[in-house]
């Protein structure tokens, strides 16, 4: 193991830059938050070879002293969960600067600034070994989002600005009071690990499960709390809402998967049911509500509503597969819908209109703005070959495993979303052209073509190459579920690594698509 | 008599300050209308020394004056703090007095009148000598509210604020009398031995409770007792209010302590009932109001309300648990009196200077646009409004943390649930001033907008304050170790 600070220098080198940010002219700031996030991004490059896929132990670990009484330490480390998501999140901060670079034309210094902060405390979060460390860096991203969404946003961004927060606000302070009670019953410390390893009595799981869930499920967010993201995705600017789709929402489901399945096991066992039927009713209600939307950027929010579905239900059927699946889905989440909002925000800067009456028959006067936001658009519906048909294709066979009825259920949701998918790309692509805007269509420039490349490149890498991804996931996941003590559980867990011995790319050409694929795509 | 010389010296700091503050009174009709800058000089000079001395009195206990008047490093924690507040406090207002053109020497006088009120207060062990230095502060207090002699307003808090207080006074005194007839003696350790012999069945010790509360509760600014404070925080000279929000606040919780703990603990089964039921009416009243408020210095006083309802809290589980979590639920006050204190003289500074045409701005909607028009001076007023709500990694967050900490180790987290609500809706109202701030256009002409009226000392205020907020935020761990030491020298 290195004892070179990874992780301190790639959380820390966006604030750095936040703060040069605010000193230059606007010019500069927008290619200084381009050279940060760039170097960012190849400063965690290495780890991908450096990161050893054979341990479920914490790696490029940090320790020191950070508060002394009561013991509060600045620790981070990585594992197989955290590590795709602090991949995500510096690949994609550099697109969230270029699709800003023109759409921001106030206070660009700020803006800037705001990313950079964003970007060092999504970082953290992922990395946090230690509670309070992990609470303190969840709660620094709500005033640079706040401001984000606030000052850069659509017309009703006030409004959607305070939902955002309040709504996150409410759910993280339960979280602060059940991180001090772990303290107090969990040995006194806030040592992440050292807290999973501690059993804790069942009516304490009960009500810190309910306390993280108010958290997380914000976050996600699962149905009941999801009215908030409508909101803010459709007030933030293209970047804001990038970073909401593609990082924010993981860290509900992260935090679910670092925290309340090893640390409140009989607790997940006993909330499995109405977490998956939440979870069903996420997808289904999330689909069924973007097939009536005529915004485009709100039907892609209600779009990730019923994808987050699918995440929690692979994490909380408690198998490999659908843990995996889950993880999977999240990368593919935030790659997927991180584009489609990055082609929205292109097309809004041309049209003003986020509406899809205004935004139709794109194909002909923007070929490779078309073929661009079809493969997006087919990617996010789970089309066999792209990143997203691997993910769900996992939380589905992990469903199975579990429920049938659960799995049709969820299938229902796949079907749904090939409708408002396509019949969304019906309109947008194929559509008759607006007269009224038709002289601003302009195609792609290079800096946005260069903004999208590289999105769709990894749309088919992962979608026919997984393997590389989930097995770096493998071992940290074996071990997560190996902390289950339900004895179905337990079953699938010794079952599920000679299962996963098959490489998930021959799962794709292999097994047959299920039928709703099919028939969906059609 | 005479008086011994050691008892003298222990209290040298509060002779220096009194002395300093008559020697001002003596110079200000002499010194020409463009030298009373030297009087601030002059006073913070005074604070300087004190600050010295009081740092190399930090370890243990001494008593003077047959035990009037202790010497620990409880009672050093709260001067050191007090010092401070009034050093920053006084570079305000030599910002703030000129802009106002108020041109009165003697305000430097009053201020550390004041001050020396406050360390009587802080370093009481008798009720009597507790209640005198709180009758200094308060009489200075009173005279500092109504400096705007031409202001209605500011007359007006100036005489709510004496009617009110000289009643409260009152009360306190009689609270006082009833204790001296309960154990024969106004020493606090006399009154905890009587408690200890007698037990707290006695309707007149449960009485005496009641009326020490209300007359501390009023200091406090806690539900009910707090009517007076957004008047005159919002009539009385903005420097003014500073102080008063910050060091007045700091030495009653001071002497509050002292008092209910050393003297009264006996009984803390009973007043800790008491301070519950004031603790939630704090926070719900002082929450709830202040999302309405539309002029800032009055949601400043409704916050500043609620700040003492969070504080409160540290001091219902210390008293009710009477475990080992006693002295940190009293050191997570004192910490969060200590980051109280610097978030809200920052904003109150900036409050104070934020102005148009002469006038202070003291109405939130001429904040709108604030962040185009005065980038740095929104930043600031962002942070201290961020730290206020409690949002990390500000000291806000820290205060609330081990507040926080302290009552689900008394096993009472349902009241950290109920704060944490509280907390959350908080943010409402501090985050609607940063909307104000940062999304709202201002309108009408250039001239009519509110500036910040920028000067070297106010430079140094906001970034003393701003360091406070978030070094403390950062690195807590000085700070919670001089507040950890200090809590125990309760008892």
């Amino acid at each position: 193991m290195t004892s070179f600070p990874w992780l301190s220098l790639i959380i820390f080198l966006p604030l750095v830059g936040a703060i040069f940010c605010l000193l230059v002219k606007a010019e500069s700031a927008r290619w200084l938050a381009l050279g940060i996030t760039v170097a960012d991004f190849l400063l965690s490059l290495p780890l991908w070879w450096l990161f050893d896929s054979s341990t479920a132990d914490m790696q490029f670990v940090e320790r020191a002293s950070w508060i002394s009484s009561p013991p509060v330490q600045y620790s981070l480390g990585l594992d197989g969960i955290s590590f795709p998501l602090l991949l995500l999140t510096t690949f994609l901060m550099p697109f969230c600067v270029t699709v800003s670079w023109t759409a921001i034309e106030k206070r660009v210094q700020l803006f800037m600034s705001m990313l950079l902060v964003m970007e060092t405390a999504m970082l953290g979060v992922f990395v946090a070994l230690d509670f309070v460390l992990f609470y303190v860096f969840w709660e620094a991203m709500l005033i640079p989002m706040y401001l984000l969404i606030g000052v850069w946003g659509g017309p009703n961004r006030l409004y959607a600005a305070i939902k955002f927060f309040l709504y996150t606000l409410a759910g993280s302070l339960l979280l602060l009071v059940a991180i001090l009670a772990l303290y107090f019953h969990g040995g006194q410390t806030f040592d992440i690990i050292a807290l999973s390893r501690e059993t804790y009595s069942a009516s304490l799981q009960t009500l810190l499960f309910l306390a993280f869930f108010a958290a997380f499920a914000v976050k996600v967010p699962m149905f009941p709390f999801h009215t908030w993201l409508p909101d803010a995705h459709v007030e933030a600017p293209t970047a804001g809402s990038v970073i909401l789709a593609s990082v924010l929402l993981k860290m509900g489901t992260y935090g679910f998967l670092r925290f309340t399945l090893p640390m409140l096991p009989d607790a997940t066992v006993t909330f499995t049911k109405p977490m998956i039927a939440l979870s069903i009713i996420a997808i289904i209600y999330g689909a069924y509500m973007a097939l009536a939307q005529t915004d485009i950027k709100k039907l892609i929010a209600y779009s990730s509503v019923s994808h987050m579905g699918f995440v929690t239900l692979g994490i909380f059927v408690l198998n490999i597969q659908g843990i995996e699946g889950a993880v999977m889905q999240m990368v593919n989440h935030g790659i997927t819908t991180g584009g489609l909002f990055l082609c929205v925000g292109i097309i809004y800067e041309r049209t003003h209109s986020r509406e899809i009456l205004d935004n139709t028959g794109l194909a002909g006067p923007m070929p490779r703005y078309a073929l661009f936001l079809m493969i997006f658009a087919l990617s996010s519906l789970g089309l066999p070959g792209t990143n997203s048909f691997v993910g769900e294709f996992l939380v589905l066979a992990g469903t199975f495993l579990w429920s049938q009825f659960a799995t049709a259920l969820a299938a229902l949701g796949v079907i749904l979303a090939a409708a408002y998918i396509l019949w969304l790309m019906q309109r947008v692509v194929f559509g008759i052209p607006a007269p009224a805007h038709r002289a601003h269509l302009l195609d792609l420039n290079a800096r946005e073509t260069a903004t999208l490349i590289p999105l769709i490149v990894l749309v088919f890498l992962l979608g026919i190459f997984p393997n590389p991804l989930l097995s770096r996931m493998h071992t940290s996941v074996t071990h997560l579920l190996a902390g289950q003590k339900a004895p179905a559980v337990a079953v699938d867990a010794q079952r599920a690594p000679r299962e996963h011995a098959i490489p998930a790319a021959t799962i794709t050409v292999a097994t047959s698509p299920p039928s709703s694929e099919q028939a969906g795509t059609r | 008599m005479t008086v011994p010389v050691q008892d003298l010296l222990a209290i040298l700091p509060e002779l220096i300050v009194i002395g300093t503050a008559c020697l001002i009174l003596a110079l200000d009709p002499i010194l020409a209308a463009s030298k009373k800058d030297l009087l601030a000089w002059l006073t913070l000079g005074a604070l300087a020394i004190c600050l010295g001395l009081t740092t190399s009195h930090m370890t243990g206990r001494a008593s003077a004056f047959s035990g009037m008047v202790v010497i620990d490093s409880y009672a050093a924690f709260w001067k050191l703090l007090l010092y401070i507040v009034t050093g920053l406090t006084v570079l305000l207002s030599l910002a703030y007095l000129k802009a106002e053109r108020l041109s009165i020497g003697e305000y430097y006088g009053f201020i550390l009148l004041s001050l020396a009120g406050m360390m009587v207060m802080v370093s009481g062990a008798d009720l009597l000598t507790i209640y005198l230095g709180t009758e200094l502060m308060s009489l200075s207090l009173y005279v500092m509210a109504g400096l705007k002699r031409t202001e209605a307003r500011s007359l007006e808090a100036s005489a709510k604020y004496f009617v009110l207080g000289a009643f409260s006074s009152g009360v306190l005194l009689y609270g006082i009398s009833l204790l001296f007839g309960l154990a024969g003696s106004t020493r606090l350790s006399v009154i905890s031995d009587a408690i200890a012999t007698q037990g707290t069945g006695n309707p007149i010790l449960s009485l005496a409770l009641v009326l020490l509360t209300v007359g501390f509760g009023f200091k406090l600014a806690v539900v009910p007792f707090h009517m007076w404070t957004p008047d005159v925080y919002q009539g009385a000279p903005t420097s003014v209010t500073a102080f008063m929000a910050v060091a007045s606040k700091a030495a009653s919780f001071g002497a509050f302590l002292r008092v209910f703990v050393e003297g009264l603990g006996g009984a803390s089964a009973d007043w800790s009932v008491l301070f519950t039921v004031i603790c939630l009416a704090t926070l719900a009243l002082g929450n709830l109001v202040a999302i309405v408020q539309t002029n800032i210095k009055r949601m400043l006083a409704y916050s500043s309300i609620a700040h003492a309802g969070y504080a409160l809290i540290g001091v219902v589980v210390a008293g009710g648990s009477g475990s080992e979590g006693t002295s940190t639920g009293f050191a997570s006050v004192l910490l969060y009196i200590a980051i109280y204190s610097f978030m809200t003289l920052g904003a109150f500074a900036l409050v104070g200077m934020l102005r148009k045409e002469g006038q202070e701005s003291d109405q939130i909607e001429e904040y709108a646009g604030l962040a185009k028009r005065e980038p740095l001076a929104a930043f600031f007023m962002l942070v201290f409004l961020v730290s206020l709500a409690g949002i990390p990694p500000t000291a806000g967050f820290i205060g609330k943390f081990y507040i926080f900490m302290a009552a689900v180790n008394a096993g009472m987290a349902w009241l950290a649930v109920i704060a944490v609500i509280f907390a959350a809706i908080s943010a409402f109202y501090y985050l609607r001033v940063v909307m104000v701030m940062y999304m709202r256009e201002a309108d009408g002409s250039s001239a009519s907008h509110s500036r910040l009226e920028t000067s070297p000392a106010l430079s140094l205020v906001l970034a003393c304050a701003l360091a406070g907020v978030v070094l403390l935020g950062l690195f807590p761990n000085s700070l919670w170790s001089l507040a950890s030491q200090a809590a125990p020298f309760l008892k």
